[in-house]
């Protein structure tokens, strides 16, 4: 079983890069979605999976006996899986507050803290914001206006 | 000992307040105190010159084998008796020199915590707390040199000198590090007795490059030496205290110091007396070429240096005992040398030797202190200068044989040059300004008072004095340090007249050839100036085009690497992270096959779950509609919730089942306000190509990193301690809400701070309007971007 987590994961993590190495922001925060739900169950499937059989006391009894599965990850996990929604709460407004200020949710146009040098090599992304041509129909479907 | 580093501490931070309150006798109070530290280093004396040694040890971190440990033997002992000694003489000077200057009370502030500072560094015997103080001393020199911050020139020159000083520290600090773990003490005094098994284990030389690396920049060593003419920007109080007696030989200090321990070995003598050697004559070359009385001072400390770390190179009887009698002699004259060069700065308004002549008549004082240290500069009998340079060329001739004598010739036509341009410098600094003609800048000169002429008088003094009773000399100072040099005691003789000897035949043409030069000085310096605009090289502009590549380097790799671009960062964080476990773990030869009949024995549901898992990932990484890749989202952390319930762990799935409810809930929410994914242009293909294949490198690793870790037995001693206490001491059945809430409880109280500050952040951010000058929709505030059209469509 666990054997097959570990491809499982992988392709997670993969997919979560991927999506966070977008400019799009939006992209980015669902690779912050998909990645700590990956980081989760890598830390259950370290701790070995049992099936069945949670760690409960039964009642008379004074402490777990036979088998049981492991405890441990599972608080790990329950503490991480509160602190990634904090993470992503936060994002997610940082995100929406970024696009009703600064009208882009291009996180290559976001230049206001780091404009770029004068003479950087890097080229600017060409045109990063633009329409993609199938969807040039579509413009005149206005979603939230950046100032409302 | 720790008391008086602290007693001279808590003295400099008092100082300030002392100095605003008595600005007349300031620098008479404020000697006091390490006055009265000089008399109670003495009261050592005896009992140090006796054989006897004192340790003292106050733990600090002792776990980590970190002490407060001081030691004081011939050696320590004599550095601390100059560095209170004229500290105290340096003292009573600024307040004469600097009087009425309105940040005089900062000025002894630094001087005082120098002070300390630098007695710290001689008297440490453990490791560490001798790099604190010595990156103390190079803190406070920095702040010393650039006493004068409204110069530019002053400025660079503090900023010289600390960089200088303080990479030479940290390259010196890996060294003694290694040697303390290498030689299993951190105590200098105890590594003293692993001598020969350093000396012969591999990284001798790693400690050695090193350690020299540091002790080379302090002590001004070629190539490092341009640092320290440049410090004479300081005012000459500092220049006469850091950069003759004090702090200069913190390099010297600890080369001897470690020379029982690491030195005798032949790349130790090698190395040691040629820097030294060609140290002590580029000095001498470069001195006689300056008119500015303080800048042929620097030189010549330069020189004095090279040649005390030649003989710390040689280590032969007579070199150790030159050792002691040079370090005393030039301590006395330099400082003296300087006080009354500052003196006469001081009264005649100029340091320029061109506009100096006939100040005998009005500075006589002055003029007898300054005549006394020249002639124990030139090496003159019966003056300390004159012992120093007899003994000198006994150390160099005798320096060994074969390819070693070879070494010692040189280094003795090194030391006859070098000396020979001492005595030109000695002329320069005293017959020319004094006994000349009277110029039209020594006019007004008169002389100066009291604070200004004590120090050179009594230190030029002290100069005439050992070389006369040289008994004391030698009982006193030079057999004692030449125990600590050697590590164990020896017979030490030092004396005026050793008879007609090959020294004394190369002294005489010393002087000859010395007197010669001074003749012809005008001739000599041009000659040199000649040779040197030939030679085209210059340290200092090197210097600089040191600093300004390093500039550019630093604002290249901050252009690459911090681009301001989101994804770069990411990019680079997964990246590095990517190569260095994935690296690591082919390396160490960690990767484990995976075993494939584990995963195909894996129950169906497994199976099943898991491909949904999959599906749904490439769905929501290929989606081009916001909903479907929330929806797809949603869908795995759903699946994996089920497979936490299916294992056991149904509180961590029910918990999974709300946050990905809420989440899928929000986002959505929210992302009806933002643009559309497909608003965006598809990534071209090569950075496509790019982020993918970053993504596989990375998703590979953590699978890799799985596979290993599922390999190893999982330690479960933590889980059965949790398990059998639960009840009996949380007094709850559910193991884990009682990890949670009671073994755990902090960091259970950490994520609920974490999750109400990501809430409040939250709140702000919504909340948080700030009112902009310019219309919203002036597109110009969002800095450099074009009007936009596409992203809000």
């Amino acid at each position: 079983m666990e054997t097959l987590v570990a491809f499982t994961v992988g392709v997670m993590a993969a997919g979560s890069v991927y999506l966070l190495l977008s400019h799009n922001l939006v992209r980015v925060l669902f690779g912050l979605i998909l990645l700590s739900n990956a980081a989760n169950f890598v830390i259950f499937a370290a701790g070995g999976m049992t099936e069945g059989l949670p760690p409960l006391i039964g009642l008379g009894e004074k402490a777990l006996t036979g088998v049981y599965s492991n405890p441990l990850p599972q608080a790990l996990i329950l503490t991480a899986i509160v602190i990634s929604f904090g993470l992503l709460a936060f994002a997610l407004v940082l995100v929406y507050r970024g696009y009703q200020e600064l009208g882009t949710v291009d996180s290559d146009r976001m230049r206001l803290a780091e404009p770029p040098h004068p003479d950087q090599d890097i080229p600017e992304p060409e045109e990063p914001g633009r329409l993609h041509v199938r969807d040039a129909s579509r413009r005149v479907e206005n979603l939230g206006s950046p100032q409302s | 000992m720790l008391s008086a580093i602290l007693g001279i501490f808590v003295w400099s931070l008092l100082a300030p307040i002392v100095a605003r309150r008595l600005p007349r006798i300031a620098g008479w109070v404020l000697a006091v105190v390490p006055a009265a530290a000089t008399v109670w280093f003495v009261g050592f004396v005896p009992e140090i010159a006796a054989g006897g040694t004192v340790r003292e040890v106050v733990a600090w971190i002792p776990g980590l084998g970190v002490n407060l440990s001081f030691y004081l033997d011939g050696l320590s002992l004599t550095f601390a008796l100059l560095i209170c000694g004229i500290g105290t003489l340096i003292v009573v000077y600024c307040g004469g020199y600097l009087h009425g200057d309105p940040m005089l009370p900062r000025f002894f502030l630094f001087i005082l915590a120098f002070m300390a500072s630098m007695l710290g560094v001689v008297l440490a015997d453990n490791i560490v707390s001798l790099i604190v103080f010595w990156e103390l001393t190079s803190v406070t020199s920095f702040l010393l040199i650039g006493y004068l911050h409204d110069s530019p020139q002053s400025r660079r020159s503090a900023l010289q000198a600390l960089l200088v000083t303080s990479m030479g520290g940290l390259v010196m600090m890996a060294g003694l590090i290694l040697l303390g773990l290498t030689g299993g003490s951190f105590e200098l005094t105890e590594l003293v007795g692993q001598g020969d098994m350093l000396r012969e284990h591999p990284y001798y030389l790693a400690i050695l490059i090193l350690i020299l690396a540091g002790t080379f920049t302090k002590s001004a060593q070629f190539p490092f030496h341009f640092w320290l003419p440049n410090a004479m920007d300081a005012p000459t109080p500092v220049s006469a205290y850091l950069h003759s007696a004090t702090m200069v030989k913190a390099g010297v200090y600890l080369m001897a110091r470690l020379a029982p321990t690491l030195g005798g070995t032949e790349v130790w003598t090698v190395t040691l007396v040629s820097f030294g050697a060609v140290t002590a004559l580029l000095g001498a070359i470069l001195a006689v070429r300056q008119t500015d009385l303080k800048r042929i001072l620097a030189y010549t400390t330069i020189t004095a240096l090279g040649q005390l770390t030649m003989l710390i190179g040689i280590g032969n009887t007579y070199a150790v005992e030159t050792f002691t009698v040079y370090l005393l002699a030039h301590a006395c004259y330099k400082g003296a040398l300087f006080m009354g060069v500052g003196a006469v700065d001081h009264e005649a308004g100029t340091r320029e030797v061109t506009q100096l002549g006939g100040l005998l008549a009005l500075m006589p004082v002055t003029a007898a202190a300054i005549g006394l240290a020249a002639l124990s500069n030139a090496g003159l009998p019966p003056f300390l200068g004159f012992i120093g340079k007899e003994f000198m060329y006994s150390s160099t001739v005798g320096l060994g044989e074969g390819e070693m004598a070879l070494l010692g010739w040189l280094a003795t036509a090194a030391m006859v040059a070098s000396n020979a341009l001492m005595i030109v410098t000695a002329g320069l600094v005293f017959v020319k300004p004094f006994l000349g003609r009277r110029t039209e800048a020594a006019g007004h000169a008169h002389e100066a008072p009291v604070s200004l002429w004590l120090g050179p008088v009594v230190l030029a003094g002290i100069g005439l004095g050992l070389g006369v009773f040289n008994g004391a000399l030698e009982r006193w100072f030079v057999a004692p340090v030449a125990a600590s040099l050697t590590g164990a005691p020896m017979d030490v003789h030092v004396y005026l007249w050793g008879g007609f000897t090959m020294p004394l035949a190369l002294s005489a043409v010393t002087v000859a050839l010395g007197a010669a030069m001074y003749l012809g000085w005008p001739r000599v310096k041009a000659a040199l100036d000649g040779i040197a605009s030939a030679l085209g090289y210059d340290s200092d502009r090197g210097w600089d085009r040191i600093l300004k590549g390093l500039v550019r380097v630093a604002l290249l790799q901050t252009r690459v690497i911090q681009s301001g671009y989101l994804r770069h960062y990411i990019m680079f964080t997964i990246g590095f992270t990517t190569l260095a476990v994935g690296g690591t773990m082919v390396v160490k030869g960690a990767l484990v096959a995976p075993s494939l009949t584990a995963a195909a024995g894996a129950p169906y549901s497994a199976w099943a779950l898991s491909l949904i898992v999959l599906a749904s990932t490439v769905a929501a990484v290929m989606a081009e509609s916001r909903l479907v890749a929330i929806l797809s989202l949603g869908v795995v952390g759903v699946v994996i919730a089920l497979i936490f319930l299916l294992y056991g762990a149904p509180d961590v799935a029910i918990t999974q089942f709300m946050v990905e409810t809420l989440v899928v809930i929000i986002v959505a929410l929210v992302l009806a306000r933002l643009p559309r994914l497909t608003a965006f242009a598809r990534p071209d293909r090569r950075s496509a190509v790019r982020d993918g294949v970053i993504a596989v490198a990375f998703g590979a690793v953590v699978t890799a990193v799985m596979l290993a870790v599922i390999d190893l037995p999982i330690p479960l001693d933590l889980s059965e301690y949790f398990a059998e206490r639960s009840y009996t001491e949380g007094f709850g059945r559910n193991v884990v809400n009682v990890i949670l809430v009671d073994f755990r409880a902090m960091d259970t109280l950490g994520e609920i701070l974490v999750v109400a500050t990501a809430g409040l952040g939250a709140f702000a951010l919504l909340k948080a309007r700030p009112r902009r000058e310019p219309p919203v929709g002036d597109t110009k505030t969002v800095g450099d971007s074009k009007p936009e059209t596409g992203d809000r469509s």
